[in-house]
């Protein structure tokens, strides 16, 4: 083992005395594989197990008429039909353990199907041949709707509702907008002085993991009135979690037993086959197996959605970026599962591993007629870096630059201020560069040779949260009366400006009230006795007249300008170890006056006092169990990510 | 309907009822109780459940269990002689050539016929061999050295 | 629910069956369906007849039983020709399995074997004597095949090249096949087929008219290039697409005539 690394660059990070890395440890499963006696969900043997298989949807979307599975029923071998009303809580959205996003996907069809291959009924029978001869048998009506395939033309006004729970085919951040928002300075003044404006769109293609044991669980009773299910699952307690909640049945009676898994990479975090194998358990008082054939992982099983991604950036001559502003579309497919989630891990990631000190984005979770996509290694990060990258590349060429040469310049370094209010630590971009150059025979100047991940940080401009420019954009509803523009600030809505301020820990002026909730101790139920004042009921997910009223952006504040003469001096040339950003942020002029024409239902109002209480961390917990309708009244246990 | 077939599985003596229609895997696993192939694809693309039929590799998601009445199955449930394990199991683990370890079964049985017919291969030959195996979680490199290994060593022994 | 017959004689078996049977030899397109649930018949059909495993000479021609595998053409010191088409169907284990007759039966965009006996001129003898071109088989694909009667190419008049995107083994963008025989020094009544180009495997025929009369060099094959895909209408599949497949196609028709890149 001949792992390399940096004891140069990671002196103080890193302990000296390693005793594990670089030598050879068994792994602990290891003599279970190469026997074959590793024993993954389907390697269980029961007496009289049934096999189920679903009826699915033929079309892309359609409404369901009528469902006839007499003469199924009547077939041998079927020992039982379940129908989308056999499901104590039919309709879920994965992440509801945790309350993010609302319900949307029924787990068997009943009114519409919305994507090639949704389940209809599922059907359980003794052999797989007589369940699928009974599939064949069963004769759904379907009234075929328009369809969108299309993560933009999802998003005009005139596309057909995918998703019922969410019309405007987005997932809706904060009960706010309809796209996840990231501002971080100005960039549309920065534009304004930027010598280039280099622009580019990119695109990735939906990605199946393609693991080679398809997904599955096997249900069988258990002793004690429980249920035991071996699953394929890489999300053991969420699969709990959801079964319990769509059996309405409590966890305790679930045995759950998994973590052998032959291949994941993402795809196997959905929990959908626990919930009916076991709900057929229940209904038959027989062990029953729901696994995917090969066709249908590839058909039904929830890719790397696809994504597309533009990205416009300001830069100066001298390769420096001053600005970058995205638009991203992830596609969701019919129904949210995880994509909520990738679109806020990639806006995280944004601008890159760059210290840019104006960055907008807009990042749109599009629900269309597709398989709904899900978790796969990075998903949210994947093909914003690739978007990133190439664009990288072809501002290099915008300005003449050497492509490694143009990252070194413009990679974070410790102390920089990244677009997300956090301060850059531990930053080694610059020495890979470095590394990759040397090893490829690729020449660097001088000055990109000599540059470090150490010094130049956090300097001037680029160590502080700049005033912010913010918008309204985007409220939930707007673009389906309107078809707004998705682009950031290409719109006509109010402005307002965030001050200057050099706390990461600032949030309080960022008003994300909504997303805090979440973290909240849920008094009553665990007797907390802390702070008082914490919001003690979860209110329901709010539709759109009462969303607008829910807290955020405090735009009282936006009224204070700063003066930049700290960070003032002469424009100066960019040099790779010492990076003045003087010229990098200019004062940013008084906001526009609020748009006087904005009704008054439209204001966004400060976050009640209460959740702002000067006592952040004694108000700030985890939320532990969960307590919406729907939920499973029985569920235990906390819930953390 | 069903009906018998006998034959050898890992050098015993085999009798199991079959289902009209039913493939080896299933028959294997179900009647049995040999867990060690897997099913990942019921088309022959994946390998994982690759079997060795008088001494043969075979796809047994795609042979009909009737026809090996008679014949020598060979499953990677039988590799082993009591405790000791084949080279190749040895090396699969000396050479971390399991991640998931689904497909592992299938690739040592490849990897078997393989070095029954040819003690010695070259690396290009390894890769043929198991060019019908699929591994998901890519690690074809470790997979590959570790049969070229497991090759030296039963030549040294 | 499904039934499985078994007979001793390819003669019987082909008796037996109806349009809801299906012929079972090496078992790799058959049980596939029968895993999948294919309701399109509910009998399998096989036969326990050595006889379709025999390769033996029969005058100037190689009789080719229908069940030979592939694996056995590529141990046959008389299908040697065979052998780079053989070894392109799958792994080890399919080849063990996958029979000559049954590559004729297989749907796009396999068919490897079956490319190369159409540039071979493969004459299909049924169980009842009767003889076809492989050709004329192709265009109804039924009824049971006893074996493959095939005249072996003279030094390297034949060529075989498959094209996928995974190596060593993987489904084909296409395949394609020649068969070039010269007259004084000039390309005369050659043979050109491609497999995944269209529904079954196919000769090209206005390849095979441009290549009449030429030398085999970069100048006299400039008309079979540009001629490559005429008259076709190449498949989309999630191998490529028939866009794909037709801008390729001249390139690696090339390839295959000049002997370039031979792999």
């Amino acid at each position: 083992m001949n792992a390399e690394y940096r004891k140069d660059l990671f002196a103080d990070e890193r302990s000296d005395d390693f005793d594990v890395v670089g030598k050879p440890v068994l792994r602990q499963d290891i003599m279970g594989h190469v026997t074959g006696r590793s024993k993954f969900y389907d390697d269980h043997a029961f007496d009289g197990l049934l096999h189920m298989r679903c009826v699915r949807s033929p079309h892309h979307h359609a409404r369901i008429r009528s469902v006839d599975s007499s003469a199924a029923e009547r077939q041998d071998g079927v020992v039982r039909v379940l129908g989308g009303r056999d499901v104590p809580v039919n309709t879920n959205t994965l992440l509801s353990l945790i309350n993010f996003g609302r319900d949307d996907e029924p787990l068997l069809a009943t009114d519409k199907v919305s994507y090639v291959g949704q389940p209809v009924l599922a059907i359980v029978a003794t052999s797989v041949r007589a369940a699928q001869e009974a599939v064949d048998a069963v004769n759904v009506d379907y009234e075929e709707l328009p369809h969108v395939l299309d993560v933009e033309k999802a998003l005009k006004p005139e596309a057909p509702i995918v998703n019922d729970e969410y019309p405007n085919n987005t997932f809706d951040y904060f009960d706010t907008y309809d796209h996840q928002k990231l501002r971080f300075g100005d960039v549309e003044t920065a534009f304004s002085r930027a010598d280039h404006i280099v622009g580019g769109e990119y695109q990735m293609s939906p990605i199946e993991q393609a693991p080679i044991e398809t997904c599955g669980a096997i249900a069988a009773p258990e002793t004690n009135d429980r249920i035991t299910v071996h699953t394929s699952t890489q999300a053991l307690f969420f699969s709990v979690g959801v079964t319990a909640k769509q059996l309405d049945i409590s966890s305790a009676r679930l045995h759950f037993i998994g973590g052998t898994v032959g291949g994941g990479f993402g795809g196997k975090v959905d929990s959908h086959h626990e919930p009916l194998a076991a709900l057929a358990c229940l209904a038959t008082g027989r062990p029953v197996k729901y696994m995917w054939d090969r066709a249908e992982e590839m058909q039904v099983g929830g890719p790397r959605g696809g994504e597309r991604w533009r990205i416009k950036d300001g830069v100066m001559r001298d390769g420096r970026i001053i600005a970058r502003a995205f638009t991203g579309f992830f596609d969701a497919g019919a129904y949210t599962r995880l994509s909520s989630y990738a679109v806020q891990k990639s806006t995280g990631h944004l601008p890159g591993p760059y210290s840019i000190p104006n960055v907008a984005s807009n990042v749109y979770c599009v629900f269309t007629n597709r398989t709904p996509s899900t978790a796969m290694r990075g998903f949210g990060i994947t093909a914003a870096d690739f978007a990133i990258e190439r664009h990288m590349d072809k501002v290099a060429r915008a300005v003449g630059m050497d492509p490694i040469e143009l990252r070194i310049l413009n990679a974070y370094r410790d102390g920089d201020m990244k677009a997300h209010r956090r301060e850059a630590k531990n930053c080694a971009l610059i020495e890979s560069c470095q590394a990759v150059a040397q090893k490829t025979g690729w020449s660097l100047s001088g000055d990109a040779a000599r540059a470090s991940s150490k010094t130049g940080g956090g300097e001037g401009a680029l160590g502080v949260i700049p005033a912010t420019v913010t918008d309204d954009e985007g409220r939930i509803g707007e673009r389906r009366r309107s078809g707004l523009a998705p682009e950031p600030f290409s719109g006509k809505g109010t402005r307002g400006l965030l001050p200057e301020g050099h706390s990461s820990n600032n949030s309080s002026a960022f008003g994300n009230a909504p997303q805090r909730k979440d973290m909240e101790a849920e008094v009553e139920r665990l007797g907390f006795k802390g702070a008082t004042g914490v919001p003690a009921t979860l209110q329901e997910p709010a539709d759109e007249a009462t969303s607008s009223a829910r807290p955020t952006v405090p735009r009282e504040t936006a009224q204070t300008t700063h003066p930049a003469g700290a960070r003032g001096g002469p424009s100066l040339p960019a040099a790779y170890t010492q990076r003045p950003a003087s010229t990098i942020n200019q004062p940013i002029a008084q906001p526009p006056a609020q748009a006087s024409g904005t009704p008054a239902a439209q204001q966004p109002v400060t976050p009640p006092a209460a959740a702002e209480t000067e006592s952040e961390t004694a108000t700030t917990h985890f939320q532990r169990g969960v307590r919406r309708p729907g939920v499973s009244r029985f569920i235990s246990g906390s819930r953390r990510r | 309907m069903k009906s018998p077939v006998t034959f050898t599985l890992n050098g015993s003596e085999s009798a199991v009822f079959v289902d009209s229609g039913a493939n080896l895997l299933d028959v294997l696993r179900r009647g049995c109780g040999d867990l060690s192939p897997k099913y990942g694809c019921g088309q022959g693309s994946c390998g994982a459940c690759t079997v060795l039929i008088d001494g043969e590799p075979h796809v047994s998601c795609l042979v009909l269990a009737e026809t090996v009445a008679g014949r020598s199955v060979e499953t990677t449930g039988g590799l082993a002689s009591g405790p000791d394990l084949h080279p190749l199991q040895r090396a699969f683990i000396d050479g971390f050539a399991a991640q998931c370890g689904y497909c592992t079964p299938g690739m040592l049985m490849a990897a078997k016929a393989l070095l029954d017919r040819n003690p010695s291969p070259t690396r290009s030959e390894v890769e043929e061999a198991i060019s019908g195996n699929l591994c998901r979680c890519t690690g074809y490199e470790p997979i590959i050295d570790a049969i070229l290994e497991a090759a030296k060593q039963r030549g040294a022994a | 629910m499904l039934e499985v017959e078994t007979y001793p004689t390819v003669g019987e078996a082909a008796n037996a069956m109806d349009d809801q049977a299906r012929f079972l030899g090496g078992g790799t397109l058959i049980m596939n369906r029968v895993n999948y649930g294919d309701r399109r018949f509910n009998r399998i059909v096989r036969t326990t007849d050595a006889s379709l495993s025999e390769i033996r000479a029969e005058g100037d021609r190689l009789e080719v039983g229908a069940g030979v595998t592939m694996a056995s053409i590529m141990a046959s010191r008389d299908l040697e020709f065979l052998s780079s088409a053989a070894r392109a169907v799958g792994g080890p284990a399919i080849r063990n399995m996958a029979s000559v007759g049954g590559n004729l039966m297989a749907p796009h965009p396999y068919g490897d074997m079956a490319v190369a006996l159409l540039a071979l001129d493969a004459v299909v003898r049924m169980v009842r004597g009767e003889e076809l071109s492989l050709e004329d088989f192709l265009a109804r694909r039924n009824g049971v095949v006893r074996s493959l009667l095939i005249r072996r190419p003279q030094g390297d008049e034949f060529r075989f090249r498959k094209v996928s995107r995974v190596k060593p083994k993987g489904v084909s963008v296409m395949s394609m096949a020649a068969h070039l025989t010269r007259s004084a020094g000039r390309l005369s009544g050659v043979r050109i087929a491609y497999g995944a180009m269209a529904p079954t495997p196919v000769r090209v025929r206005a390849v095979e008219n441009a290549l009449e009369g030429v030398s085999l060099d970069h100048a006299g094959i400039a008309a079979a290039l540009s001629a490559a895909t005429e008259g076709l209408d190449p498949p989309d599949d999630p191998i490529a697409s028939g866009w794909y497949r037709r801008e390729v196609a001249p390139v690696h028709l090339r390839r295959l005539l000049l002997g370039e890149d031979a792999r």
